[in-house]
């Protein structure tokens, strides 16, 4: 059994696209070597307690990397340098964006190999692998699967569950990041930022004047957040320093929360002046926020998007905009991303963004330790850091 | 209303900034008003004709932001003037000495803006950080199908802002940053009694242990420029700066040399050193949020401003004292 190696964590900038190698903290094969030598001498001298059992770990990574291959690791699809290098040094990847292969062909043939898979990390949040049934057929070797998005939705749990296949995801590495998106989003709606910064751009401020129409006050205003998990307990954190009224709608209401709770989407929206989409998609969230819902929010309301572009029905809140039945929109995710609606880019009172809200090189940072903790827990038999489907919980329970 | 309690004339009003109908309504059904930008007169014309009218005006209501000065020459030309109404957040275009010397009270907006201010700020910051605007611009320009996902930016929560200058607004931009999880340290004159932030004697101190840092503070002798070179290096290739105080209290040529050369990450700026004309360097880059001197017009503030006006005008010419007074600082 391997046992967990230090995970290295940089914290410098990593393009997500960038074709470059980039630094790591990887050691170089010359101070690999250096370290080798010194622990094969480091016998003769007298150790603490802690540098020996560092030694004789380091000796034992050292036997069992050569003695025993890496372990195998299916991967959809991890794009940043660094990230993929910490998981090539670790495991044996098998990585589905390079194979080139359609996705049944790629499974078969990991499957079929000498060492297939036990665990998979899956990029969520655009990924074409979605965990389900026919995929959990394909690899039956498959033990563990690590979800880096906040989404959820393409991982059948009860199919995971059914089979005893644990899973685990970012937990709340992305939390912050979002919850702070999602208030910029919303100042930037109200006050108009990013509209003011296209006329000044185009030079207007000398020739017309200051920026109309003027922006709104934040102070005050009723916020209504549809779903009040981690995300949205921040975003109501954050809204309440500027003097907002926050009430929430879940699936029941949260005990340990001050805040308002309406049943329903419509309730939450017929009394609220922002509208922001905190929850998960579901098969009970999908176009939960439709043409009744807005109408309720009215027409000096605004809507927030930072869950899942499905969870509103995107044509009529194109169609509420363009005729005035809501005041604004802030979107950072869309039904069929990339595409946007066009209509919305001739829109002042609009603000959108490409599906960014986790992305901040800390969180990517973050998140790789996160993947890789879990990941080394996962192989040495420990319990996982952040489980959605625990190991001991398939264990102990039988699953229908 | 003092033409109702004595039936005598309205008083005079001399009136030197733009108004909508609704307000120059509500200031005539009040006072006798004398409005410059109707006159169409130049401003010293105007001034001296007030003055020489027989019952001549004691109050005064100028617009904030330098386009009229109440100076010497200002308060010399109109010599009953006894009150200086203005409405700007910052009070930099009325000479407060000159006015004291005189009896001349002068009343401000109070803390009427601090509040739509402070947000603002937020907004600029996590707009230069999150790159909101840039992103925007970038899903706009249909980018996202064409070239892939947009870049990573920088997380707020957590960071450490420095404030240069914790008066009202400065202590609401605090708390807002409290909620994010910000460590927060400002700059002043002097260190503020029982507040929970660290105080920093020093402003490049202040720069130098900051990843943001937002300007807040009035604009005078002392603050002018506070900002230039040393305090932007001392803030560093990965700090932002905001300012929504006034472009004089930074050296506007620095910054924008800072920016082109990497030397600062990114600005949140929505006043600047000549207005309206922003540097054509910066509306060009991506890591320059620019808004046009607005961190003070909420549709709510703009309305609660008008009553503030009035009120301070009706106080002053029935002898009560006024409800926002400026004092010499």
């Amino acid at each position: 059994m391997r046992r967990m190696k230090k995970i290295n964590t940089p914290h410098h900038e990593t393009p997500r696209h960038d074709s470059r190698d980039s630094p790591t903290h990887r050691q170089s094969p010359v101070t690999r070597a250096a370290n080798q030598r010194e622990v094969a001498h480091s016998g003769q001298r007298e150790l603490s307690a802690k540098a020996s059992r560092e030694a004789s770990f380091r000796i034992s990574v050292m036997a069992s990397s050569a003695d025993e291959p890496l372990p195998a690791l299916l991967l959809f699809r991890v794009r940043e340098i660094d990230f993929h290098a910490a998981l090539r040094e670790r495991y044996r990847v098998l990585d589905f964006y390079t194979s080139g292969e359609a996705l049944p062909a790629f499974l078969a043939a990991a499957a079929a190999a000498a060492d297939p898979p036990r665990a998979a990390l899956i990029v969520g949040g655009g990924t074409p692998a979605r965990v389900d049934a026919a995929f959990l057929d394909a690899v039956p070797s498959l033990r563990f699967v690590f979800n880096t998005g906040a989404g959820m939705d393409h991982i059948d749990l009860a199919e995971c569950a059914r089979r005893g296949v644990a899973v685990a995801n970012s937990g709340t590495v992305y939390s912050t990041d979002v919850a702070d998106h999602a208030v910029g989003v919303l100042l930037d709606v109200l006050r108009r930022v990013s509209a003011a910064q296209r006329f000044l751009r185009r030079g207007l401020w000398p020739l017309q004047g200051d920026y109309h129409p003027l922006g709104t006050k934040v102070g005050g205003k009723r916020v209504g957040i549809i779903g009040l998990g981690n995300i949205g307990m921040l975003i109501a954190k954050r809204l309440q320093a500027f003097g907002c009224a926050i009430s929430y709608n879940s699936r029941k209401p949260k005990e340990s929360v001050s805040y308002k709770y309406f049943a329903t989407v419509h309730d939450l929206a017929s009394e609220s002046d922002v509208l922001v989409v905190a929850c998960a998609l579901s098969k009970e969230t999908r176009h939960v926020v439709n043409r009744d819902v807005l109408d309720a929010l009215g027409k000096d309301g605004v809507v927030i998007n930072i869950g899942r572009g499905p969870i509103i029905h995107e044509a009529e809140l194109v169609a509420a905009l363009r005729e005035g039945r809501i005041a604004g929109a802030g979107l950072d995710v869309f039904e069929k991303e990339p595409k946007v609606p066009a209509e919305l880019f001739s829109m002042d009172n609009v603000v959108l963004t490409p599906h960014v809200a986790v992305f901040t090189t800390e969180s990517r940072s973050d998140l790789r330790d996160v993947a890789i903790g879990n990941l080394e827990a996962f192989f040495a038999g420990k319990p996982l850091l952040t489980p959605v489907l625990p190991r001991s919980w398939l264990v102990e329970q039988s699953v229908a | 209303m003092a033409s109702a309690a004595t039936g005598a004339a309205k008083p005079g009003l001399l009136l030197l900034r733009r108004t909508d109908a609704t307000f120059t309504a509500a200031l005539r059904a009040r006072f006798r008003v004398l409005d410059f930008y109707a006159s169409g007169e130049p401003l010293r014309a105007f001034l001296t004709a007030a003055a020489a009218e027989p019952d001549p005006p004691r109050a005064a209501l100028v617009v904030a932001g330098g386009a009229i000065l109440v100076d010497a020459a200002f308060l010399d030309a109109v010599p009953s003037l006894g009150c200086v109404v203005t409405t700007g957040a910052g009070v930099d275009h009325v000479d407060l000495a000159q006015c004291a010397g005189r009896g001349v009270v002068v009343a401000g907006a109070g803390e009427i803006y601090s509040v739509d201010v402070a947000d603002h700020a937020v907004g600029l910051l996590i707009g230069v950080l999150r790159r909101l605007a840039a992103a925007d611009r970038y899903v706009r320009a249909g980018l996202w199908p064409a070239q892939g996902d947009y870049r990573l930016t920088s997380k707020l929560s957590g960071k450490r802002v420095g404030i240069i200058g914790l008066g009202s607004i400065g202590s609401q931009i605090a708390k807002r940053l409290q909620a994010f999880g910000c460590a927060v340290s400002y700059h002043s004159r002097a260190p503020k009694a029982s507040v929970p932030y660290r105080y920093f004697p020093d402003v490049h101190a202040l720069a130098a242990d900051s990843d943001a840092l937002i300007v807040a503070c009035a604009l005078n002798d002392a603050t002018r420029r506070i900002v230039g070179r040393r305090v932007l290096d001392a803030l560093g290739p990965d700090g932002v700066l905001v300012n929504i105080a006034r472009g004089g209290n930074v050296d506007e040529q620095e910054l924008v040399a800072a920016l082109q050369d990497g030397r600062i990450a990114g600005a949140g700026l929505d006043v600047f050193q000549n207005e309206p004309h922003v540097p054509p360097e910066l509306r060009d880059m991506d890591n320059a949020v620019l808004t046009a001197h607005e961190a003070v017009f909420t549709e709510e503030s703009r309305a609660d401003l008008q009553e503030l006006m009035i009120g301070n005008l009706e106080a002053f010419f029935a002898g009560k004292p006024l409800l926002t007074p400026v004092l010499r600082p």
